[in-house]
């Protein structure tokens, strides 16, 4: 493998959208409004879009000839690389917005400094996605904000969703001993930088919201290296169902 | 004004093809009328959502999955230009949402099969939204300028969608033994349901004639289905599939298809309620009303409290 490094990095940011995408999909017909039906198929129409570029170019990194698809349908579950919070099931609407904005919060800033990647690969993904990203993040701001200072009923929803979602968010800045050859190459950016950032929009989100950030700071990671809890088996036999029952057929 | 003569201008201006628009004065039948039509297409396309949605995550690649979320978003996005010509008419977008949920308000029975393997998804974009076109065309002529307009917009999206659907079906059918006999079990399946579309045949459509003359619609149920199968026929033949239909054949003295009478006792048990998914499509609906309450009760809350903190 020409990189390997830069292999698994890519990865790790394709299999967090595809993985998000699929969730979101879920939704498709059941939104609490028609708007939010839309607005919810439309960022996992992004995220799957995402997806495919991320992870054609981790093919390529590979250089064994897989495309996106071999790699979004054919691996088993201890080989994908995404944060345990995108693989959490959506719950109710108050989970599925503050899974989305606390990764949003996350991917913004990622993107941002990606785009001075010396990677032009990289760079170029993380400007085309940033705009999305741009959009997703406003979204669910906005409804964390609706949620949290809205009613009383939709406030608890949305403490509680922070509450069990909170546990999973260290993960997301979490490095290999890898990354850091890629952070000195110029290649990823810091994720101390990232982190700052995060916790700034969160922080101000959240207290628009008047949402506490819960006292309990204990944090599960495993998806990064390949341990993944017990929803994600579920969610790769739905997304795997066709190539799996019909292998080596063109769709 | 007497209201004979507001009806005599009024029919005067359908005749000159003139558009009614939502301020101009209109028969209280023909506002009914509209409202229920129009209703019932916007619910169409909301319920229309379920069976495809239900296939997003078990899509079989990515290029797929992304094609089929775009579709179902198109399809919302026309529920919502639809709820909004409803609201021009003076209805509720919610107080007829609710008709759906009782049962008062009907949708297209189509929706009421199942989508049970992927080939059902490309037959459903290929069939369905090729009947639905049929139809669709001609209302972008429709004496109601709103509808109109909006036909104009969705009629594109429709027609991506069914050569999207045709697309999937040419690989399935370019593909193994196993994808074709899947495609042509999908045919057999979708055939009669997607004629039944276009609703019964002309002598049984009690408001057909009134429609016609006041050019809500253009064409009987019965031109529509014969113009439906003799494009659908060469399209078939492309893909190789079989039409399930021993007496489908084409007639040199009509100059089109000859094909066996439609089952209306399906038609009929599956438009009151007795078809394989009627129960399941509309308690969907209801429990994502009912389960998005609170989401906009908070959205309403939220806006209160902004604009009252403006004033304050």
């Amino acid at each position: 493998m020409k990189n390997e490094a830069l292999y698994n990095y890519v990865l790790r940011l394709g299999d967090d959208s595809l993985i998000l995408g699929q969730r979101l999909g879920e939704w498709c017909g059941h939104g609490p409004i028609l708007e939010e039906d839309i607005a919810m198929t439309n960022i996992s129409l992004d995220l799957i879009g995402q997806a495919m570029s991320l992870l054609d170019y981790a093919g390529e990194l590979d250089g064994q000839g897989k495309d996106h698809d071999d790699l979004a349908f054919l691996r088993f579950e201890h080989e994908y690389r995404n944060a345990l919070l995108v693989e959490q099931p959506n719950g109710d609407f108050a989970n599925t917005m503050m899974r989305q904005f606390l990764f949003d919060a996350f991917r913004k800033p990622l993107y941002e400094k990606m785009l001075a990647s010396t990677d032009k690969q990289l760079a170029a993904i993380a400007e085309k996605s940033l705009k999305e990203t741009r959009y997703h993040l406003k979204h669910t701001s906005e409804w964390i904000i609706r949620m949290g200072d809205g009613t009383d009923e939709s406030h608890q929803r949305a403490q509680t969703a922070l509450d069990l979602l909170w546990r999973y968010t260290d993960e997301l800045f979490s490095e290999t001993s890898d990354d850091q050859l890629l952070i000195s190459a110029g290649i990823a950016p810091s994720m101390l930088d990232v982190k700052a950032e995060w916790s700034k929009t969160v922080k101000e989100v959240l207290q628009e919201a008047t949402l506490v950030i819960p006292t309990n700071n204990w944090q599960f990671e495993g998806g990064r290296r390949g341990v993944h809890s017990e929803h994600l088996g579920y969610l790769l036999a739905e997304l795997q169902y066709m190539q799996r029952a019909y292998p080596n057929m063109k769709w | 004004m007497d209201l004979q003569e507001l009806e005599k201008r009024f029919q005067e201006k359908i005749d000159k093809e003139i558009k009614i628009e939502p301020n101009d004065w209109m028969p209280d039948e023909y506002r009914k009328t509209l409202i229920r039509q129009i209703s019932q297409h916007a619910h169409s396309e909301i319920v229309g959502m379920l069976p495809e949605g239900n296939w997003i995550t078990r899509a079989p690649n990515l290029r797929r999955k992304a094609v089929l979320l775009a579709k179902v978003q198109d399809e919302a996005g026309h529920g919502l230009y639809l709820y909004s010509s409803v609201e021009t008419l003076g209805a509720d977008r919610e107080a007829t949402i609710d008709d759906l949920h009782s049962g008062k308000a009907k949708y297209s029975s189509i929706f009421n099969y199942p989508a049970v393997t992927w080939a059902d998804i490309g037959t459903i974009g290929w069939l369905v939204d090729g009947a639905a076109i049929m139809n669709q065309v001609a209302l972008c002529r429709c004496s109601y300028g709103p509808y109109a307009r909006g036909m104009v917009k969705i009629c594109k999206e429709e027609s991506f969608h069914q050569r999207q659907g045709f697309e999937s079906l040419v690989t399935l059918c370019n593909g193994t033994p196993t994808q074709k006999a899947m495609a042509q079990d999908a045919m057999n399946r979708f055939w009669w349901p997607a004629l039944m579309m276009f609703g019964p045949s002309d002598a049984d459509s009690p408001h057909s004639a009134q429609s016609m003359k006041w050019k809500i619609k253009r064409f009987s149920n019965d031109e529509l289905r014969q113009s439906f199968v003799d494009a659908t026929v060469p399209q078939a033949e492309i893909l190789g599939l079989t039409i399930p239909d021993p007496n489908l054949k084409w007639n040199e003295e009509t100059g089109h298809y000859d094909f066996s009478p439609i089952n209306w006792d399906e038609f009929w048990q599956v438009v009151n309620g007795n078809g394989p998914c009627n129960k399941e499509r509309v308690e969907a609906r209801k429990k994502a009303k009912e389960e998005g309450m609170w989401v906009r009760e908070a959205a309403m809350a939220y806006a209160e409290k902004r604009a009252m903190r403006k004033t304050a």
